[in-house]
């Protein structure tokens, strides 16, 4: 076979899993160039075509590969923390070949020419494909409409002020309403900043104990619940990210229930983590939103299980250590969270919460249909974004070892069942696990 | 006599107006087009009536065109230029109201940036009253110029299909057409971001686009109003240059509209803004300056029949009396 011809590659013997579809039975995935041009069981008859590359998937499963539409690249502005080539390191290690980054750099991306910057650095980077939220509102100062139609044109796939809420109910309601015009989302980070006023971890007793001031719930629930009037006033898309308590369940179920388009997400500190884990104030633990009571982690399960909770998103918030080694209050919220991303949701498997395809499409279609990408599907024509992973294999997070520059995750020492082997876009090979680590 | 199809004595808006009404002080308008290019002396029809122009907001076009209305019949006309003198001196509007009608004028011109204001100052004086404008409300001169230059054109508003894309949502000409352009049977669109579209305004009958291209499909008039980029810019859209590109109409986008489909402009223009010069001065399309040459004899025609309402009112009175 001549090194010319290798575009087309096959895998063979994979457990296919595609959510979409429900497809979930052993076979082989024919890719050529940059997408899927056969999929399905026996699909060579035993054969594959010769001008091929193959590859044995010895029943490893076979999934697209993720999308995360929650990530923080502090590129440009912070580096330090992480770089969009660190991020797209960490990103292909946790099996993500999508992922959307919010508008909080600096500069914020709030005007066409910052956001090709970003996409154009990407690409450079040529692993995980990188989309981004334009800012909903001018410098992310809640005020002033952003130029949401030109953002959209430059490739923007939502409108978020990232991790600060539009708290001015007129802003907001300018904002759906205009984003309304083009049809585009607007993702919330749904927590009034008023009343989370100078918390750092929930309010409770945990709280109370450790003498930190308080988050209340009701900063998630009262934002939400204004959100949602707002969405049935103005027509708008509305997606509220990282929910984090029972409450905020039932509100979007409710909003659901009668027909608004509104949909959330959770990320896998939601699901799996409760605020026992700020402990000793660890401050690998302090996130925004906070970690909640025992109670929300079960309803947050429950919302993934129901399917209330539409997506999982990593919610990669780097810091360096700088900004965690410090008094719990003074330290930064957030955590590395890509390349535990998968591991952490197959936890909902292995608790036999949700089935593999269920958190698969939280991971893959869903998000992929709610931003408008041409990506999450196996099927013959979709790009060759690919994910092999066992679910079963254990190992042990060690944030040291990460990719990422942010080395602080709150499942640091955490055991975690399943492993990322070989993460391929566009019909490359961009990450493939060694095979004797257990570790990240 | 009073007018048999027409028997008020104000012109306050145009909702409510009937189809034969709305003809009517069209047909009435009509001929005074030719008077007035032709340079004619139209009549002495107004001659020793007092028109008082009372402007609380700053306006040059309407009111040089209510000016050039009356003086063209033969009437003294006084502008009052309000805010600059009693307003800034605390006199409440139904006060001047009273001041001016104990003056006896004939026609009272009223602009107010407030919806409703020249309706309220209409009920405390006893004379005729011109809605010149007010607030987001009406403006029914201007419908009535438009809809002028739509017949003249297209001898007939009934069936057309009419876009009016901008700022709806503080246009007072937008609501003044949308009845004027409903009632005589024609289809109107409304095209805006949606953050310009007042709520529930489907409840008036017309249809709303955010797609500009969508909206303008098969439109026979586009009519373009302005934005008031002063006050809109960040709050209910992001910039101009945004809104030039998705509202702003050009060649490209009115390519959707029928080939032969007129574009109107209430003015002033926003060159760049909401419409590009190369549309604005396109002579075979752009009937801009007619709607403003038609203005006037609008004006005269509504002017005239309000006058003789007036007269014939008062004579009845005198005669019960």
């Amino acid at each position: 076979m001549s090194k010319g011809r290798a575009s087309k590659t096959a895998y063979i013997g994979a457990r296919l899993l595609d959510p979409a579809t429900g497809l979930d039975e052993t076979g082989d995935i024919l890719t050529e160039d940059e997408r899927i041009i056969g999929i399905g069981p026996n699909l060579f008859g035993g054969s594959p075509p010769s001008d091929a590359i193959v590859i044995d998937s010895n029943g490893l499963c076979a999934s697209p590969g993720l999308i995360d539409m929650r990530v923080q690249i502090r590129e440009p502005g912070e580096e330090h923390k992480e770089s969009l080539r660190s991020a797209a390191e960490a990103a292909v290690a946790g099996g993500v070949t999508s992922m959307v980054c919010l508008p909080n750099t600096e500069p914020v991306l709030d005007d066409e020419a910052t956001l090709e910057f970003v996409a154009r650095r990407a690409r450079l980077q040529a692993l995980t494909k990188v989309y981004a939220y334009g800012a909903a509102t001018k410098g992310l100062a809640g005020k002033e409409l952003a130029e949401y139609g030109l953002l959209a044109d430059a490739g923007a796939v939502g409108f978020t002020d990232g991790t600060v809420a539009i708290s001015n109910s007129q802003v907001m309601r300018r904002v759906l309403s205009y984003a309304a015009t083009f049809d585009l989302l607007v993702i919330q980070h749904p927590e009034d900043p008023a009343l989370a006023g100078t918390g750092v971890m929930n309010s409770g007793e945990t709280a109370t104990r450790l003498g930190l001031s308080g988050i209340p719930l009701e900063a998630e629930i009262i934002m939400l619940e204004r959100d949602i009037r707002l969405v049935e006033m103005t027509g708008g898309r509305y997606h509220a990210a990282h929910i984090s308590t029972a409450e905020s369940v039932k509100i979007i179920a409710s909003a659901k229930s009668r027909g608004l388009r509104v949909t959330c997400d959770t990320a896998p500190f939601y699901s799996a983590l409760n605020e026992l884990s700020v402990g000793d104030y660890r401050t690998f633990a302090k996130l925004s939103p906070p970690l909640r009571s025992e109670e929300d982690r079960q309803a947050i399960v429950e919302g993934l299980k129901t399917g209330v909770i539409d997506v999982i998103a990593s919610d990669h918030s780097p810091q360096d250590q700088d900004s965690k080694r410090l008094p719990f209050a003074q330290a930064a919220f957030g955590g590395s969270g890509l390349e535990t991303l998968l591991a952490v949701s197959l936890d909902l498997v292995h608790n036999e919460q949700l089935t593999l395809l269920e958190v698969l499409s939280k991971l893959t279609c869903v998000p992929a249909d709610l931003l408008g990408l041409d990506a999450g599907r196996l099927r013959e024509g979709a790009p060759a974004d690919l994910l092999f992973f066992d679910p079963d294999i254990g190992w042990k997070v060690i944030g040291d070892k990460f990719r990422s520059k942010s080395k602080n995750t709150p499942f640091d020492g955490r055991p975690v069942q399943g492993k990322v082997m070989r993460t391929v876009i566009d019909g490359r090979t961009v990450f493939k696990a060694s095979p004797h680590a257990n570790s990240a | 006599m009073l007018d048999p199809v027409f028997p008020q004595c104000h012109l306050l808006g145009i909702e409510g107006l009937s189809p034969l009404e709305i003809n009517h002080l069209l047909d009435l308008a009509d001929p005074y087009v030719e008077i007035n290019r032709n340079r004619e002396n139209a009549s002495e029809s107004l001659k020793g009536r007092t028109i008082v122009n009372l402007f609380f907001e700053n306006s040059t076009r309407t009111r040089t065109s209510f000016e050039l209305a009356a003086l063209r019949l033969g009437a003294n006309v006084i502008n009052m230029q309000i805010g600059s003198s009693s307003v800034a001196k605390g006199e409440t509007l139904i006060d001047t109201a009273v001041t001016l009608n104990a003056m006896h004028p004939d026609v009272l011109v009223v602009r107010h940036p407030q919806s409703g204001a020249v309706k309220l100052l209409s009920e405390k004086v006893n004379c005729a009253v011109i809605n010149g404008g007010d607030g987001s409300h009406e403006h029914p001169t201007q419908a009535l110029l438009d809809a002028l230059t739509i017949r003249r054109r297209r001898s007939k508003i009934e069936g057309l299909k009419v876009a009016i894309c901008g700022d709806v949502a503080h246009s007072r000409v937008a609501r003044s057409n949308f009845y004027l352009l409903l009632t005589l049977g024609a289809e109107v669109r409304v095209i805006a971001p949606r953050t310009l579209i007042p709520s529930h305004v489907e409840k008036l009958g017309v249809q709303t686009f955010t797609d500009m291209r969508k909206g303008l499909k098969d439109c026979d008039i586009v009519m373009m109003l302005r934005v008031q980029n002063e006050r809109m810019t960040g709050r209910l859209i992001p910039s101009v240059r945004e809104y030039f590109r998705f509202f702003g109409l050009d060649r490209e986008k009115l390519s959707l509209a029928k080939p032969d489909a007129l574009i109107m402009h209430p003015g002033p223009m926003n060159r760049g803004v909401e419409i590009d010069s190369d549309v604005a001065d396109d002579f075979e399309r752009s009937v801009i300056r007619e709607q403003v040459e038609l203005g006037v004899a609008v004006r005269m025609a509504v002017l005239e029949l309000l006058a003789k309402n007036l007269a014939a009112t008062r004579t009845n009175v005198s005669a019960a009396s």
